[in-house]
């Protein structure tokens, strides 16, 4: 019995007086905090996902009391956390600029293996490593979900071999861009449908060849777009958020409102109306009549 | 090492059975904190103080709380549960009586209670069979030889900075290949006896 009985009683009365000697000593040697401190963490979301350049929301709470950090730094928290440190530091706080979303642009999920990785490794950073992935379109998803594995809001997927955003769970705190080797997921102003989901600067040719939703640089899209917000750019097209007013005329098959019908928008596909994008189906080319006409 | 004099101890801990060289231990903070030399300075001093510190209060706890009942075999427990402690404390005591040298070593003391050389050099205390004085002493010289290890590989890791390494073996890579040439340079010590 005494076997027993001797080491717990000396392992946790050692334990416990350790435990009582230490809540008494954090009693007598507690170090005032500045009690703002505190508020700002409750106010933080709580992610810790470091966006701030701090370690973690607590972090970054105590640098903003003691060292004056910036306090618009938490994207997750967006513009209503920034306010309410404001009100706490009885500052205002320059909250404008755009919610953001993080938007993978590639469509690639049908495009052809350049060759079958038969190893053990099954990160989308080692697969790189071998002649710049196993797909045949350089710039492509490789669908092994290293953004999926750092993202601290579980708002990325790999859906039928590529990575689809939840824009509702995202909190663009850029992990995943940082974490993706082909820099083919962007943070994205999340107002902002229609989005040119592709990153091949590949002639248009040899992105065709690789990828039948590949953009291709022919330019319909700069030419139809009213505003002038599209620009051809390495064989690639690119949307000006601050002109972009979601018409949604360059979007595939969508003819522009009063023009020929015949001109249609992208013949690839390539633009995407992401609010209409099926997630489960992300193998269906964008949705056509239903983007919304401004 | 019971039977040795306390300078045999010394220089048998600090350098012949180098912690880190020899023994290939605490490798995680040696090269975590290895980066600059101030912060390697702090990491140093603080172990220098924690190890010495539990030292004393392991081989208190072994020989008058383990020993009595019979229970040498719950050592590790006792000692995890001894240094967490005494860590958590002297950063408590820390944070209100020097708010300079918390900030100085702040991030160090956390770091040291996941410190395997600290609970290495406790158990070799008792393996060995030191009297009280002299596992102060070895607890002190072990640490010692943590220091200049981490000291060396730091100033080190400063000079490589400028160096032209290629790309792939920058940062960890390099400083793993520059830490073996130290462990073989340390094994000219191997087997001396004083």
């Amino acid at each position: 019995m005494n076997e027993i009985l001797s080491p717990v009683f000396i392992l946790g009365g050692s334990g416990l007086f350790i435990g009582l000697f230490l809540a008494y000593a954090a009693k007598k040697f507690e170090v005032q905090k500045d009690p703002r401190i505190d508020q700002i963490v409750g106010v933080l979301p709580g992610a810790n996902c470091g966006s701030c350049g701090f370690p973690g929301c607590s972090g970054y709470a105590a640098a903003i009391v003691e060292e004056g950090a910036p306090l618009n730094s938490c994207t997750p928290g967006g513009a209503a956390a920034a306010g309410k440190i404001g009100e706490i530091m009885g500052a205002t706080v320059d909250v404008s600029g755009p919610k953001m979303t993080a938007r993978v642009l590639c469509q690639g999920h049908k495009v052809e293996k350049k060759y079958a990785f038969t190893g053990t490794i099954n990160t989308c950073a080692d697969v790189a490593q071998y002649a710049g992935g196993d797909k045949s379109c350089r710039f492509a998803c490789l669908g092994y979900g290293d953004c999926a594995a750092v993202c601290p809001a579980d708002a990325i997927h790999v859906i039928d071999g590529i990575a689809l955003v939840d824009e509702t769970k995202c909190i663009s705190c850029g992990l995943c861009v940082k974490a993706c080797p082909k820099a083919v997921i962007a943070l994205t102003a999340a107002d902002k449908k229609v989005t040119v989901t592709c990153s091949s600067k590949d002639p248009g040719a040899v992105a065709r060849k690789a990828c039948p939703t590949a953009c291709i640089g022919c330019g319909i899209c700069a030419k139809i777009c009213p505003k002038q917000a599209i620009t051809v750019e390495n064989n690639l097209a690119k949307i000006d958020p601050e002109k972009c007013v979601n018409c949604g005329i360059c979007v595939n098959g969508k003819p522009a409102v009063g023009e020929n019908p015949a001109v249609k928008g992208c013949p690839t596909g390539a633009i995407v109306n992401n609010f209409k994008r099926p997630v489960k189906a992300a193998a269906a080319p964008a949705q056509n009549a239903s983007a919304p006409v401004v | 090492m019971s039977n040795m004099s306390i300078f045999g101890i010394i220089v048998t801990a600090m350098i012949v059975q180098n912690i880190i060289f020899a023994k290939f231990i605490g490798c995680c903070p040696f090269f975590g904190v290895s980066k600059t030399l101030d912060s390697a300075i702090g990491m140093s001093l603080a172990v220098i103080f924690v190890i010495v510190m539990s030292s004393a209060l392991t081989w208190l706890g072994y020989y008058y709380l383990l020993v009595p009942f019979h229970i040498e075999y719950l050592r590790t427990i006792l000692f995890i549960l001894v240094i967490a402690g005494f860590v958590q404390f002297v950063e408590m005591a820390i944070a209100k009586f020097s708010p300079g040298l918390y900030k100085a070593l702040g991030i160090f003391l956390p770091l040291i209670t996941t410190n395997c050389a600290v609970l290495a050099a406790t158990i070799i205390n008792i393996d060995e069979n030191l009297s009280f004085i002299k596992s102060c002493v070895n607890g002190f010289a072990i640490a010692m030889g943590f220091g200049i290890a981490i000291l060396i590989l730091a100033g080190i890791r400063e000079k490589l900075e400028f160096s032209p390494i290629p790309k792939h073996f920058q940062g960890l890579p390099i400083s793993f290949m520059c830490a073996t040439c130290l462990a073989l340079a340390f094994m000219g010590f191997s087997g001396m006896q004083i």
